[in-house]
């Protein structure tokens, strides 16, 4: 049994990332979009899928690598995700700037890409925490309770971003990925008590 | 030591209830009913080339684009009125020439153009009209279409003198 499980895991957990991925990059309508535009949705999708990497690893719940790894793998993971969005949003940019443009002075028509603003201003700020943590000299506390909050309105942002989309991403596979990350990011914030107790507060 | 309001389940609850309420917006048909003005929208104008030719339709078309052109006020049917429009289309980008045409209002105020099938672009499909012949204020509207696939858009004008 012990050793059938962490299989198991690291299957589902790979299915739970390529088959919305898959779906994206076969959608039919990429036949109507050039490269750049492509490029732009599918870092998009691969950002989300990484937004369900990032709870699982800091929270130790994939077998396998020691908590060292896994934290070092989740700064890692952290960079590329930063990466998706600044490709994401620059080839957006390339595509049509108007916009874009429009998306960043709050003036767009679409009310979903209000959330990815905010959801891009909280992944830059969580990477930039995660980057100054020595040279900030938080309290330990204080740094957890910060990162998770960042991370909290990321994982918000994107999903709500993600779901009000209609694009190349298949509408089941795209709603269980936003469920999952959604379900994986409270676990890990639970878990980790960062919020003490009402009662304990003072 | 200070107790965060802002928890993990307001977050969540906020998401919902704006996700909730941001759904049912884009539920909501667009309309221009009444006698007041028809303001342009965010987004209106992106990707807009002045000057669009009246053509019989967009390249191959199989999409029906229409609304109606009325005066503010009384609401009179205005005829003749140049209407101008674009949208992401099988056929082009947005901001390529061949995705714009134009057409002109019949005697009821009411115009028709066939595109080509619009697509997903930018989040949601969506299309747009412009009225911007300078005799009534300039109107952008960028339409979106609540239900995808579709094969007809409407936009409708009210429109005040310049």
């Amino acid at each position: 049994m012990r050793s059938v499980r962490p299989i198991l895991i690291w299957t589902a957990l790979t299915a739970a990332l390529a088959v919305p991925i898959a779906f994206a990059a076969t959608s039919p309508l990429l036949a109507w979009r050039d490269p750049v535009y492509i490029t732009a949705g599918l870092a998009g999708v691969v950002g989300l899928a990484l937004l369900l990497v990032q709870p699982l690893l800091i929270g130790g719940y994939l077998p396998g690598p020691s908590a060292y790894r896994t934290r070092r793998l989740h700064r890692w993971i952290g960079g590329l995700l930063v990466a998706a969005v600044v490709i994401h949003v620059g080839a957006l940019w390339i595509t049509s700037p108007q916009d874009v443009i429009d998306v960043f002075l709050f003036q767009s028509p679409t009310p979903f890409s209000v959330w990815g603003v905010v959801a891009l201003a909280a992944v830059f700020a969580a990477a930039l925490l995660a980057a100054l943590r020595r040279r900030l000299r938080l309290r330990p506390r204080t740094w957890r309770i910060s990162h998770a909050s960042l991370a909290a309105v990321t994982v918000v942002g994107t999903v709500v971003h993600a779901i009000l989309i209609v694009g190349t991403m298949e509408t089941v596979s795209k709603a269980a990925l936003c469920g999952l990350v959604l379900a994986a990011t409270t676990k890990v914030i639970t878990d980790l008590r960062l919020w003490p107790k009402r009662s304990a507060a003072r | 030591m200070t107790t965060s309001l802002l928890n993990r389940r307001s977050l969540l609850a906020g998401g919902g209830y704006v996700m909730a309420t941001g759904v049912s917006t884009l539920m909501a048909p667009a309309r221009a009913e009444g006698l007041a003005p028809t303001l342009s929208m965010p987004g209106g104008s992106n990707n807009y080339h002045p000057g669009a030719p009246i053509v019989d339709r967009i390249g191959k078309g199989g999409f029906l684009m229409s609304g109606t052109v009325r005066r503010a006020g009384d609401g009179a049917p205005l005829a003749g009125q140049r209407i101008q429009m674009w949208a992401h289309t099988t056929e082009g980008y947005e901001n390529q020439e061949r995705s714009h045409g134009a057409t002109l209002t019949d005697e009821n105020g009411v115009f028709r153009l066939e595109i080509p099938q619009i697509i997903p672009a930018f989040g949601q499909p969506h299309g747009h009209f412009a009225y911007d012949s300078g005799a009534f204020k300039t109107v952008f509207l960028r339409i979106i279409l609540t239900m995808w696939p579709a094969t007809h858009l409407e936009g409708h004008f009210v429109l005040q003198p310049a």
